[in-house]
């Protein structure tokens, strides 16, 4: 297989698979990533994110399927992958015992930077994270998680890879060091670096301008946030506000129609296939199965919602398998 | 070969501020090689002596002086009574009671051979049979001047066939100098393959191994950017354990300068290759440590010869030492700094040495490659 002409590609694989015995962590996954783009993968832990990345870095390889970076095959070339990427990982994997200047001093001769190129590199990466000189030399397991990931991130775009991978690169820093963070990935994606990036936080999907929803092992769906909110869930959620009785969930799911209902706070989300109810038709339904004193508000899809709602149907379906 | 510079300086950067580890590769052997070097001693001198002189004649004064007079014993009694030894021995207050019995120099003069007694203390296996040897040589030399002094006193020549022990290399007989170049190599094993085991497993546990392996670096500039800085620093500890042993053991170095480093390169280049694959099979520090004590330790003082003489062990077990690498670099040390032994003498111990290093060295890179 050849990778597709088409040179707006960044990434691509086609039916990704990777077996651990006789488990299947990411089965037959297929998807592309334009140049410049965000892409985030999302999913519950061991949903095989994080493997698909170290497929594509050539930390693993694939046991079947076909995966191309820049057009390079993953397989053949990894060598030559290595080249073009950038990669930071979920635990921090820098040289804690060395300052935050050897550390990219290393990894930028490593990528073949050297004197003048390596000096500015270094400059640059620093400018581009927003990190001041004061940091230069301080030994880097003393830094601030939020400032270690920034040196990560400045070690990992020092080379100016075309791909950048960041696998979770968010966990473990507080919201406002994630919010930056995020500001500099987007400015990379401005500059034309492609970004994939992995992570369980499902907030952080608005920040990317496609998502892959992976579960399982399995690409469930992809498309803009936008997308999955507005129509890769084919069901309208309500707000429901009702006295809690031990049996209300069992007692609405029995309403022909309803999807699912879970609890949302001291709410109920109430999930119905796609234009079947109205607010009222819905509050008489429920009115009719015994709950009484319920309010019923018809609200838009938050990501949280189409997610959790997406893993557990696909759960049921496997189930039905 | 920029990123092979770049692995070789950071892993300098790495281990110079690491000052823990850095002592333990240059002090510590220093350090063993003093507190071995002493402790370690096959020499048996000072040994508490008891004389009973039953005779009381001046031969057997003599006798006595000549026993006294060099250090292996020291008198700490002078008995009357044999019943006194008994006491001694049991308080271990002496080691050994030497009795001269009644009609020595009666028997002497008559020229028939005349025995002594003497009571050692046999719970110390080894120093009873040195002190053993060491009264044969007293008593073998006390009749050699008698014999000489009768015929002097005839006036005729002296037709005795005159056997003079002389030991060679080891003029003295000092365990020290034997010792010496074999602790030389049982350390600069257990360092250098202790080094070079965490090396890479300290990545991997830190994970700093996937920074690396998403880079271009390949297998082998990894394993030699990393061995070089530990050759590096077991020459110097080499370096300085030769100074050691020459400042307190006066063990100098007979043979060439030249062949010593070679041995030592190539010695390193096996030993470092052990580390590797160790270092590449194991996934903790923890565990990597056992292994390179365990791999290393034990045979470097049973199977090398450093303790044990090889001749004497059974044939399975010396084919196996022709595996273990310190026992070639101890034959190689204790021919270069003993005897003064070049390559041609040695050189079957120099090409063990490349060979299992060429095969650890090699499945190391494999197992790394399969890694990567």
């Amino acid at each position: 297989m050849e990778p597709a002409g088409n040179r707006n590609i960044a990434i691509e694989t086609r039916e990704l698979t990777r077996r651990f015995g006789k488990f299947v962590a990411v089965d037959h996954i297929s998807f592309s990533v334009k140049k410049g783009e965000i892409f985030g993968f999302l999913g519950p832990n061991g949903a095989g994110k994080s493997t698909t990345i170290r497929m594509l870095c050539g930390l693993l390889k694939p046991t079947s399927g076909a995966g191309y970076v820049n057009g390079i095959d993953i397989a053949r070339e990894p060598e030559a992958v290595r080249q073009v990427i950038g990669y930071m990982s979920q635990k921090f994997s820098l040289y804690r015992d060395l300052s935050v200047i050897e550390n990219l001093r290393f990894f930028g001769s490593v990528y073949g930077l050297r004197g003048k190129r390596l000096d500015d590199g270094i400059d640059e990466a620093f400018w581009r994270v927003g990190l001041d000189g004061g940091a230069r030399n301080r030994i880097t397991g003393e830094l601030s998680g939020a400032i270690m990931q920034r040196v990560a991130l400045a070690c990992a775009i020092l080379h100016k890879p075309a791909v950048l991978f960041l696998d979770e690169p968010t966990s473990g820093i507080d919201p406002a060091a994630r919010r930056l963070f995020w500001a500099l990935i987007q400015d990379l994606s401005a500059e034309g670096v492609t970004v994939l990036v992995t992570t369980h936080f499902l907030d952080e999907a608005e920040f990317c301008q496609r998502v892959g929803f992976i579960n399982s092992g399995r690409l469930i769906a992809i498309g803009t946030p936008r997308e999955f909110k507005e129509e890769i869930l084919n069901e309208d959620i309500f707000e429901l506000t009702t006295g809690f009785e031990h049996d209300v969930l069992s007692r609405l799911m029995k309403i022909a129609g309803v999807a699912d209902v879970s609890y949302f706070g001291d709410k109920l989300h109430l999930f119905a296939d796609r234009g079947r109810f109205t607010t009222e038709f819905l509050l008489s339904e429920i009115q009719k199965s015994g709950c009484a004193g319920c309010a019923v508000k018809k609200i838009k899809p938050r990501l949280e919602d189409v997610f959790v709602r997406l893993a557990k149907s696909q759960s049921a379906a496997v189930n039905n398998n | 070969m920029e990123r092979f510079i770049a692995i070789v300086i950071k892993e300098f950067r790495q281990i110079l501020r690491d000052r823990l580890s850095l002592g333990m590769l240059i002090i510590v052997p220093a350090l063993l090689l003093v507190l071995y070097g002493y402790a370690l001693s096959f020499d048996v001198k000072h040994i508490p002596t008891a004389a009973l002189d039953e005779d009381r004649t001046k031969e057997s004064r003599e006798f006595l002086e000549g026993i006294f007079q060099n250090p292996y014993f020291t008198l700490k009694a002078q008995l009357n009574r044999r019943s006194e030894i008994d006491e001694l021995l049991m308080k271990g207050k002496a080691k050994v009671a030497i009795v001269v019995p009644r009609g020595f120099s009666e028997k002497i003069n008559r020229g028939e051979s005349a025995t002594i007694q003497a009571l050692i203390d046999g719970a110390d296996s080894t120093t009873g049979s040195t002190v053993h040897g060491y009264l044969d040589l007293i008593a073998a030399r006390f009749n050699r001047r008698m014999v000489e002094e009768t015929f002097a006193v005839r006036g005729g020549a002296v037709p005795l066939v005159r056997v003079e022990p002389r030991i060679w290399f080891n003029p003295n007989l000092e365990s020290s100098v034997f010792l010496v170049p074999g602790l030389i190599a049982m350390f600069l094993m257990l360092s250098s393959v202790i080094a070079a085991s965490l090396s890479i497993v300290r990545e991997r546990e830190r994970r700093t191994m996937e920074q690396i392996m998403v880079s271009p670096i390949r297998p082998i500039e990894l394993i030699i950017g990393k061995t070089v800085p530990y050759i590096l620093i077991c020459v110097l500890t080499m370096v300085m354990t030769l100074l050691l042993g020459y400042l307190l053991f006066d063990v100098v170095v007979r043979g060439s300068y030249v062949t010593l480093s070679f041995a030592t390169l190539l010695f390193l280049f096996a030993s470092l290759g052990q580390g590797m694959i160790i270092s590449a099979l194991t996934n903790s520090q923890q565990v990597a440590l056992q292994v390179a004590t365990i791999t290393t330790l034990l045979p470097s003082i049973v199977l090398s010869g450093l303790v044990f003489p090889i001749k004497n062990m059974p044939q399975i077990i010396q084919a196996l030492t022709l595996v273990i690498i310190p026992r070639h670099f101890v034959t190689i040390l204790r021919g270069v700094i003993i005897r003064g032994a070049g390559i041609d003498d040695l050189w079957l111990s120099f090409l063990a040495m490349f060979l299992i290093g060429l095969v650890f060295n090699l499945v190391a890179i494999i197992r790394m490659r399969k890694l990567l």
